[in-house]
């Protein structure tokens, strides 16, 4: 029995370490000195903070790299699509859990079945209709494709509008409440764990995206961070490996934090869309 | 006798809003009127040109033409966009027949309420989840089913470099010709099936792997006697945390051949380094391998959260029986577990088949053969059609090929959909 505890301790540290290894050295990359991917020694032997210096001043004289105009391109496409992308859903998924409408049951099938379909298969033809609409290279562009197929993902919001009781409402109406003021008052409020869970996923989902984004945005001002940093390491590669690892430090950072932080609804979303069946 | 129904319901079909205004309801009407004016401006001026767009794609292609003394080069019709007008003209027209109907409906069922005398006003709760739906409707019309029917269409005409570019030249309809193509044709046909194998073989492996190598770290966390549960459980989450795009990227570097960490651990140990990502088999096995890292957490939180819904006393009950540690996790972990996460298992699958960031952002379907067409070791269908699309402009083959997806994936969602509970007993709960 002992022998077994200490095989597990074992196995959790090794795995432990598996996990925690590439975060680590990626950071400790950023901190050292030089540019190269290839080091003697885990620990770096020189400190140095240059290359988030370098990131943020943007001083390059042989190139520019405009990092902070990418992380506000980023922070403004991911808020604006977080806050429209949810919107959709929540209404979505209210509309489909509460009301018996006709061909409720065909569109539900639908849903799923576009959902399971992934956007960037059908690439050109979405390349083509942002042209035809002009909005090719514009941050616009890509706040709409991201929300506008939001509602596809409703069934975990559903999941959980279905489980508010339904005698909630129906006194509510007794009392004279419209739909309007229902939803606003009554279901909103005690829906703030699910609320958090998809805003959370649509945030992440844009800030991340690079299929879309490299598509869409074409002059590096107007780029996005996933777009940005995966051109600083695919044309320079590991020659400026620790500009990269610290431009990934920044990223991960917000993102990371935000998941740890709010780890508990992000669960109860999961373990929601797991009880589906 | 009364005849508000059918009197209401003739006059809007003879023009959208009359009946409306007959019932009374003028604001209604006369939305539904200027509906119908735009509609029928927009069918007799626009529609038919761009229905025959979509017929023709167009009969000329850019082209010398005469201008005055000396020849220019004139730009032709443009065959995509004619497609694609085609394809929006037919969809406005569909809308508009759409609400032709809704508005003849609507005045014969408040023509109805007329007759018996009821209050005209009271039909709102079945307009209120279409206003919560029409925002999202457009959304997904335009920027979901729209792309898929274009796709669709795509995959039946010879839209491919080098020979049918527009605006250069014209593109035209082939027909099944595409498929043809894909299924017989050998340099075409060769790539498809290797290509498909190893998605198949890859989402199989990828997605089992992550399963049960989340259900085991659950249960060594789980285990009596270990301490620090919530520790461990945090520790092994980061790799879920950390945006994928990041993390793959990173992890692409660290498997680097000759400049990368873990070849310079393995050298320190004095053993050879191995060529992770430049070999068709230790790049398969290191994508499976970097997969598993990104995609356990996930299975051992949901697992953390069953293992305790499982009852105690059976457990306790299999002790007074004698049964060893393995009869209890197969006879009664296991049981458990399967039974909540089948949906789940199987939308990871799906997921898995489409699994772009982990192959792309890793290999990039990398390393390259001579055996297939514009495709790599590691390339699974769908990263195959992004390179098809971005890098060769191969565009009807990478139609084809997502068609081909959309009806497998099709198949397998409605399949797990109509199975679940929650569809078929959905009323049930409340």
């Amino acid at each position: 029995m002992k022998l077994k505890l200490l095989l597990s301790y074992v196995l959790l540290v090794l795995i432990g370490v598996a996990c925690f290894y590439p975060a680590l050295w990626t950071v400790l990359s950023s901190l050292r000195e030089g540019n190269s991917l290839f080091s003697d020694h885990f620990w770096p032997q020189q400190w140095t903070l240059d290359h988030y210096r370098e990131l943020f001043l943007n001083n390059r004289t042989d190139r520019s790299i405009p990092y902070v105009t990418w992380y506000l391109n980023t922070l403004k496409v991911s808020t604006t699509s977080m806050v429209l992308g949810t919107l959709i859903q929540l209404l979505t998924a209210y509309a489909f859990s509460r009301f018996r409408f006709k061909g409720r049951k065909n569109m539900l099938t639908v849903v799923l079945i576009l959902g399971m379909f992934p956007g960037f298969l059908s690439l050109i033809a979405t390349f083509v209709i942002l042209n035809t609409l002009n909005l090719l290279d514009t941050q616009w562009a890509l706040i709409l494709v991201y929300s506008a197929g939001a509602a596809l993902g409703m069934f975990v919001a559903k999941g959980f509008f279905d489980t508010i009781p339904r005698s909630l409402e129906e006194a509510a109406r007794i009392d004279g409440a419209s739909h309007m003021k229902i939803f606003t008052t009554i279901i909103l409020p005690l829906s703030r764990p699910i609320i958090t869970y998809i805003s959370l996923t649509t945030f992440a989902g844009a800030w991340v995206d690079f299929i879309f984004a490299r598509m869409i945005l074409r002059t590096p001002e107007n780029w996005t961070l996933a777009v940005g940093l995966w051109n600083l390491i695919d044309s320079y590669n590991s020659t400026e490996f620790t500009l990269f690892a610290a431009g990934c430090v920044l990223i991960a950072i917000p993102i990371t934090a935000l998941f740890m932080y709010t780890q508990r609804f992000l669960i109860e979303g999961l373990t929601a869309g797991a009880s589906k069946g | 006798m009364k005849r508000n129904a059918a009197a209401a319901g003739w006059l809007s079909a003879l023009c959208m809003g009359l009946g409306q205004s007959y019932n009374r309801q003028y604001a209604k009407g006369l939305l539904f009127v200027l509906i119908h004016a735009a509609g029928i401006y927009l069918v007799t001026s626009k529609l038919f040109p761009y229905l025959k767009g979509l017929a023709t794609l167009g009969d000329k292609g850019q082209h010398l033409e005469k201008v005055g003394k000396i020849f220019k080069n004139v730009p032709g019709d443009h065959s995509v966009f004619m497609m694609i007008h085609g394809v929006l003209a037919a969809l406005v027209f569909l809308l508009y027949i759409f609400i032709y109907i809704v508005n003849i409906r609507d005045a014969v069922s408040v023509g109805r309420r007329r007759e018996q005398g009821k209050d005209t006003r009271r039909l709102n709760s079945s307009v209120f989840p279409w206003m919560l739906l029409a925002l999202p409707i457009v959304g997904v019309v335009f920027f979901t089913i729209m792309p898929i029917v274009f796709t669709s269409l795509l995959a039946f005409t010879n839209y491919a470099s080098p020979n049918h570019i527009p605006p250069r030249n014209l593109v035209d309809w082939v027909g099944f010709a595409t498929f043809k193509k894909l299924f017989t044709l050998n340099v075409w046909s060769d790539t498809f099936v290797g290509v498909l194998t190893w998605t198949v073989i890859w989402a199989i492996l990828a997605t089992f792997t992550c399963y049960f190598g989340g259900i085991l770290v659950a249960l060594l966390i789980n285990q009596k006697g270990i301490k620090f549960k919530g520790f461990w459980r945090m520790l092994f989450i980061i790799p879920y945390a950390i945006p994928q795009f990041v993390s793959l990227l990173i992890l692409r570097n660290m498997l680097n051949e000759k400049f990368g960490p873990i070849n310079q651990y393995f050298q320190a140990f004095g053993m050879q380094g191995l060529p992770w990502l430049n070999d068709p088999f230790w790049a398969k096995v290191s994508v499976i391998v970097v997969n598993m890292w990104i995609g356990i957490p996930v299975t051992m939180v949901l697992a953390m959260g069953i293992l305790t819904t499982i009852p105690q006393d059976l457990y306790e009950a299999a002790d007074v029986d004698g049964a060893s540690g393995w009869m209890k996790f197969r006879n009664i972990t296991m049981p458990f577990v399967l039974f909540s996460t089948t949906p789940i298992l199987i939308t990871q699958f799906v997921g898995n088949i489409n699994n772009f960031n982990v192959i792309f952002l890793l290999t990039g379907g990398n390393p390259a053969t001579m055996k297939y067409n514009n495709a790599g070791q590691t390339d699974l269908l769908v990263t195959w059609l992004y390179k098809l699309t971005l890098d060769f402009n191969q565009y009807n083959i990478a139609a084809a090929v997502a068609i081909l997806i959309f009806l497998f994936i099709a198949f397998f969602s409605i399949l797990l959909y109509r199975r679940t509970r929650s569809f078929r007993e959905e009323d049930m709960i409340q």
